[in-house]
């Protein structure tokens, strides 16, 4: 069998998302081609080559997928669908927008954010937030599937496919790209970032996002996270939020600040390695998944904890 | 402009779930059920629209048990006009709702659909993408603003990772709702009498006649493994000896 896993990238690099998600590609047990659509975006291919276990990669540039919209990429996935017998993608927003346009042309009910690969075509999957795990068998011959990144490791590095330019579909003329407004930050993406600061209703104000979780996290070299309780109050941009409705995370160090534990935010970080949680209430959930709990006051322990981390890394 | 809006029937976002001891699946019986929450933003947004003049009529559909006419009729007092329930105890995928939704729409002609970007039950977020791709219509997910133009297209505003993006759609279009597209109403006491009398058509699955065996077999349904609660530290830097030196993350 032959898979193909369509690759999240920004044309000049490739996502450690399709490392990931590579992993579940090979644990299907066939050949992997990548696909990177975009435009000039053979630096993200060759990234892409040099994956261990990728047997082939496709390049397709066009003006018309410089910007990923759905439409025509799924057109240029759907030329390609016949040769495969599983088409594979992260669940990231755009392997979310793409990959059911794909699935419904297909006749294929596609099965989403895979975080085990059971058999080629036995997967596990999280449903109700994480609160339960289903495990589903793909009866539909030709396999659609969308990957949880945080659950597989990155594959590494030591191949050297070759880079093969594929034709580029005419544009379905259904959509254009506007403009793009993304975080400016020199902080890591928060699916991929080792330590993980993240802030919940008890911060109080985007002032105070500002004022105490952001300078810990750039201590640390951490990604900045948000409950969804933040982000509805307005203290925080969704793109920080990290639970069911937003992402889902799993690092190193995860440090949950003033975040009381809503079982929304707890099926998007609980699968991170090491949980701190501080909050001054000490019948707070989130102390049930912590590792290392601390009652006390956020504004009282967060400056104390920077002044310690100096002592330890001094 | 007839805007068309699918609301699903879920657990109470709420209510613990829990999984039946057997495997089989999640304890539905006597659980609070309501609207999916991100189908509430879909019924406030077309709400809005017909508030603004850009819509004038809001028809709501529910593929489902009886009970979801209750979720119907949600919507109704909210403001919606008329719904639609495809009744059907056996549970439907996302890509057999995909297809029922086609036949309505090419039943019912409306200018944009709105979905939840995801029901909170099986998590899949497909239904939007799969309707649009079966119509061959254009696909504006995650939307955190819609916007009419005066040349008959819309800009949408997605969140997507890393921040916003505005893409531009010719209508008729397929809408998925993202949390901060709008803040959903409640309905008042007035407008929920109001609903009770307001129509729903009762229709059958097999009226539009689409297969609805499923696709996937769930095998098994079982608890997420626990995560065991860990030591509560008494300062500050306690928890930091012990990140660097017992977890050794630091």
């Amino acid at each position: 069998m032959t898979t193909l896993l369509v690759a999240e990238h920004d044309n000049a690099s490739l996502s450690d998302q399709t490392a990931k998600a590579l992993t579940a590609a090979a644990d299907l047990g066939g050949d992997v081609h990548i696909l990177v659509a975009g435009k000039d975006a053979r630096p993200a291919a060759e990234a892409a080559a040099k994956l261990s276990g990728v047997a082939k990669v496709l390049l397709a540039n066009g003006d018309v997928l410089l910007n990923g919209l759905a439409e025509p990429t799924a057109a240029l996935i759907l030329g390609l669908a016949d040769g495969y017998d599983a088409i594979v993608a992260p669940a990231t927003t755009a392997g979310k927008n793409v990959l059911p346009r794909v699935a419904a042309l297909l006749d294929v009910m596609q099965v989403s954010d895979i975080t085990r690969v059971v058999a080629p075509d036995t997967f596990e999957r999280p449903i109700y937030a994480g609160n339960a795990i289903q495990t589903v068998k793909a009866l539909d011959a030709k396999k659609v599937i969308t990957v949880r990144t945080a659950s597989f490791q990155a594959a590494g590095e030591g191949g050297s496919a070759a880079i093969e330019e594929i034709a580029v579909p005419e544009d379905p003329g259904l959509s254009g790209f506007v403009g793009n407004r993304l975080s400016e930050s020199e902080r890591p993406e928060l699916t991929s970032a080792k330590i993980i600061v993240s802030g919940g209703r008890g911060v109080g104000s985007d002032e105070n996002f500002e004022k105490v979780i952001t300078p810990l996290a750039d201590k640390l070299g951490a990604a900045v996270g948000a409950s969804r309780a933040a982000v509805d109050a307005g203290f925080a941009p969704n793109d920080w939020q990290v639970g069911q409705t937003g992402k889902v995370v799993a690092p190193e160090l995860y440090i949950a600040c003033g975040i009381s534990g809503a079982i929304q935010h707890l099926a998007g970080m609980k699968d991170s390695k090491v949980i701190v949680a501080i909050n001054k209430d000490e019948d707070a959930p989130i102390f049930q998944v912590a590792d290392y709990g601390l009652v006390a006051d956020l504004f009282d322990v967060i400056p104390e904890l920077e002044a310690e981390l100096d002592k330890v890394k001094g | 402009m007839k805007v068309l809006v699918p609301v699903k029937r879920v657990i109470d976002y709420n209510v613990k779930v829990r999984v039946k001891p057997d495997g089989s699946g999640v304890d539905l019986a006597n659980v609070k059920m309501s609207m999916n929450p991100f189908d509430e933003i879909s019924v406030e947004e077309a709400i809005r629209l017909r508030e603004a003049g850009k819509a004038e009529e809001i028809v709501l559909v529910s593929i489902g048990p009886k009970q979801a006419q209750e979720t119907i009729r949600t919507g109704l007092a909210m403001g919606a006009d008329r719904g639609i329930l495809v009744e059907t105890d056996a549970p439907v995928e996302p890509l057999a709702v995909a297809k029922i939704l086609k036949a309505i729409v090419e039943a019912e002609e409306p200018g944009l659909v709105i979905l939840g970007k995801q029901a909170i039950d099986d998590d899949s977020n497909q239904t939007g993408q799969m309707l649009a791709a079966l119509l061959g219509w254009a696909q504006g997910t995650f939307a955190s603003k819609l916007e009419f133009k005066d040349d008959g297209t819309a800009d949408v505003t997605r969140e997507i990772d890393g921040g916003l993006q505005t893409i531009n759609l010719k209508m008729p279009l397929v809408l998925t709702t993202d949390l901060r597209l709008n803040e959903p109403r409640y309905a008042s006491l007035p407008n929920i009498m109001k609903a009770k009398k307001k129509p729903i058509d009762m229709k059958t699955v097999d009226d539009y006649g689409v297969d609805i065996a499923p696709r996937l077999e769930v095998v098994s349904t079982v608890e997420p493994p626990a995560r065991e609660a860990g030591v509560r530290v008494e300062s500050v830097a306690e928890l930091v000896d012990k990140l660097k030196n017992e977890a050794g993350v630091l």
